[in-house]
């Protein structure tokens, strides 16, 4: 019964951290735009002359 | 150390300015605004945002609006400032509801935690702690996240009425309330778990329907404000400034540039033209204007430059009365009941007595207090319409997504009630069964005065030019080189290719085109005419064939001259009412309502604004007016009419998913209640009760996914 002292803190501590990195993640704007994020992956970065390999 | 405070200062000098950007679809433009704006100058950064169209620019104050859209023009791209923000309010609901959901997740999945252990044999101290564990997360928990549903439920009941929200709130609270005090005398059964489940779902479910009425409202906003909303005034020194049409006076002198729209009702001064009154007629031949002609707010100038002498502004301008017209007929709709608040009219009261019903029972049946009182709201929680709270939501937004992706907008859930039940379907014509735009009969032209047509039509923005140049450019033409093309107002454009004079004029005589639009390529001394037309949407007959296969017979109501309305009768065999203006719209609308027809309504000019309003739903194309795609249940993008029959069978599809939904619920509970008003209910049996409703209920939703195809 002891591992309780540490195992319940530890679950309930990371299920906030999961809660404060969502609640994080809203305000910065992350879901602001769903659809742009899919198409920005596609943006080729690159451009001649820049960083040549 | 001195940089970042620098930095941060002449930060705090830039402005940022948000502007709609219609035309941004793919990584491409994303990349090509970001990467070009930056580099005018004055524009420090942009950053798009391509689910609600938009471009932030961050930039020196000292550009102005009109310098950014030209900014992005020179790019390609057409774009709108983003006037006020009328929909800030529902972004901060859809957020508020998030973040609900986010700490009501959190509660459910550790309080579930702590409930597996009580109900895998957990006793004694063990279980004692772990209920004071779940009430301390659970009373948070459900303060915070219930919010929504106790403050919906404070308004109906603060009316004597009563909704969705009241069986929800007094099950949750009466479910906390009950197992803190179990809590506290040590009692086995506490129902954290299952107040906290309950608010996870029907969270979720709002969350769904905020979402999908944002989505929609960010792509209709998105076309949005492409009229002309303010003026350029002549002062009497001669300095022209634009005026807001708000702020416009009677008697001031405006002047009115080919393509642009007229912001308020007027007198011609000077200036010969010709106007396109579509948007407040339906009639889509121009209609020649002299000095002396009365001019209307709205009509777009297609020929010259006009000077106009105002006599009407603001509210006094017929569009304004259209849209008062609009305003009164859409007092009708906002009284439509959703179909989930009806059914909870029936399920309130059911529940509610039966709940009592229980307590009395078990009181008279010598139960004690305790026990009675465990039982009346295990009835409670186990009928708490959780599945039924999801029975809509779901069905409504995976159809609303199914829709989205063949290019129909719908606005919210209650449209998609409405549209299901519709009868009847009435198109206007110019705009709706046609494309409204011109469209250049390229046919007759050879490869070479194609290229030259193009090269002379790409650098005008007359409505005639436009439509040519995009008639070409579909073609997949490519511009000759034409030097010196200068545009004179009213005649056309002119310039030289290989030592020629070309030009695009206007027709030598308006008997030569027979009265329809038409333009004159001449090369050299060679002419030849290029007719324009207004043709039906490519798929108009099949559309129709369609909406009638689904029981909605149609017919045509439009504003434009008989003779127009007769041939494009005929040639979809419908029958048709032309000459009709707003008003006799609006009277056609309210005569087939009171003769008990639930008419879809599906127009696109101003004119049509009041009867989409007054219609029982009603459908615009993306290319409408402002205030009747505002005015509309739905919008549809693209040339196809088909959309419209889609909508239509794909809210059908909805409803029936939504009642199999309802009945799953009912058939649920019928099952459910009998256990609860025996005292069969513990925490687990509702806890699985309770998900197994609800994913049954999304998985039978997720079915409308492909009922668009």
């Amino acid at each position: 019964m002891t591992g309780l002292v540490f195992l319940i803190p530890i679950a309930l501590g990371m299920g906030l951290l999961g809660l404060a990195a969502f609640l994080w993640s809203m305000r910065a704007g992350q879901y602001d735009d769903m659809e742009g994020a899919a198409h920005r992956i596609l943006i080729d970065e690159d451009r001649p002359g820049e960083d040549a390999p | 150390m001195n940089a970042p405070v620098l930095n941060l200062e002449a930060e705090s000098t830039l402005v940022t300015t948000r502007l709609t950007v219609p035309g941004m679809k793919c990584a491409g433009c994303i990349g090509k605004i970001e990467r070009e704006l930056a580099k005018t100058p004055g524009i420090v950064a942009a950053r798009a945002n391509l689910s609600a169209k938009r471009v932030a620019i961050s930039h020196d104050p000292a550009l102005d609006e009109g310098a950014l859209t030209a900014a992005l023009l020179a790019l390609g791209f057409e774009s709108q400032p983003v006037a006020d923000n009328p929909l800030g309010s529902d972004d901060a609901e859809r957020k508020r509801l998030t973040r609900a959901l986010g700490v009501a997740g959190f509660g459910m999945m550790n309080i579930m935690l702590l409930s597996v252990s009580v109900w895998s044999g957990a006793d004694g101290a063990t279980r004692g702690l772990f209920h004071w564990l779940s009430a301390a997360i659970a009373i948070p928990v459900v303060a915070y996240a219930g919010r929504p549903f106790f403050a919906s439920a404070w308004m109906a009941l603060k009316h004597r009425r009563t909704n969705m929200d009241v069986p929800i709130s007094i099950g949750v609270i009466l479910a906390t309330c009950m197992s803190l005090y179990e809590t506290i005398t040590g009692g086995a059964h506490a129902f954290f778990d299952s107040a906290v489940m309950l608010l996870f779902f029907l969270l979720a479910g709002r969350a769904l329907d905020a979402a999908m009425r944002d989505r929609t409202r960010a792509g209709i906003g998105a076309l949005l404000g492409r009229m002309g909303k303010s003026a350029s005034v002549i002062a009497p020194d001669g300095i022209t400034r634009r005026v807001a049409a708000k702020d416009l006076l009677p008697g001031m002198l405006v002047l009115v540039a080919a393509g642009e729209a007229l912001a308020a009702d007027g007198e011609v001064v000077e200036g010969r033209s010709a106007l396109d009154n579509a948007m407040l007629t339906g009639e889509s031949a121009p209609e020649p204007v002299v000095p002396g002609s009365v001019v209307n707010a709205g009509a777009i100038n297609m020929g010259a430059p006009l000077k106009v002498r105002l006599t009407h502004v603001a509210e006094d301008t017929a569009l304004a009365e259209i849209a008062r017209a609009m305003d009164e007929a859409g007092q009708s709709r906002s009284s439509y009941v959703r179909i989930a608040d009806r059914a909870s009219r029936l399920y309130a009261p059911v529940v509610h007595a039966l709940a009592l019903a229980a307590f009395v029972g078990w009181m008279i049946a010598g139960a004690g207090w305790h026990t009675s009182l465990t039982i009346a709201i295990a009835v409670l929680i186990i009928t708490c319409p959780c599945a039924m709270g999801l029975a809509v939501p779901a069905a409504q937004v995976v159809a609303s997504g199914a829709l989205m992706r063949r290019g129909l907008l719908v606005k919210d859930g209650s449209a998609l009630e409405r549209l299901a039940e519709c009868d009847l379907a009435v198109l206007d014509k110019t705009g709706t069964l046609t494309l409204g735009t011109p469209r250049a009969d390229i046919a007759k032209l050879v490869a070479q005065e194609r290229s030259i047509a193009l090269a002379l039509a790409q650098t005008s923005r007359h409505p005639l030019s436009r439509g040519l140049a995009a008639a070409l450019l579909r073609e997949g033409v490519t511009p000759a080189a034409v030097e010196d093309i200068s545009e004179t107002g009213g005649l056309g454009l002119s310039g030289r290719w290989q030592g020629l004079t070309v030009a695009l004029e206007k027709p030598e005589g308006a008997s030569e085109a027979g009265g329809l639009l038409a333009t004159t390529l001449r090369i050299g001394e060679t002419r030849q005419v290029i007719a324009f037309a207004d043709p039906l949407r490519p798929d108009a007959a099949a559309a129709i064939a369609a909406l009638a296969a689904e029981g909605l017979p149609a017919r045509i109501l439009s504003g434009d001259r008989a003779a127009p309305v007769a041939a494009c009768a005929a040639a979809l065999g419908l029958p048709a009412q032309a000459g009709a203006d707003p008003r006799a719209k609006l009277a056609a609308l309210e005569a087939l309502k009171a003769a008990g027809h639930r008419p879809l309504m599906v127009g696109d000019g101003l004119n049509d604004g009041p009867a989409l309003a007054a219609a029982h739903a009603s459908i615009a194309p993306g290319t409408a007016s402002d205030a009747s795609q505002q005015a509309a249940d739905a919008v549809f993008i693209g040339e196809a009419l088909m959309p419209v029959a889609l909508a239509v069978r794909v809210a059908k599809a909805c409803m029936r998913i939504v009642r199999q939904n309802f009945g799953f619920s009912i058939a649920y509970n019928a099952l459910a209640v009998p256990l609860a008003l025996t005292g069969q209910v513990t925490p687990l049996v509702a806890a699985i009760a309770m998900s197994v409703s609800s994913l049954v209920v999304i998985a039978n939703s997720l079915r409308l996914a492909g009922a668009a195809r």
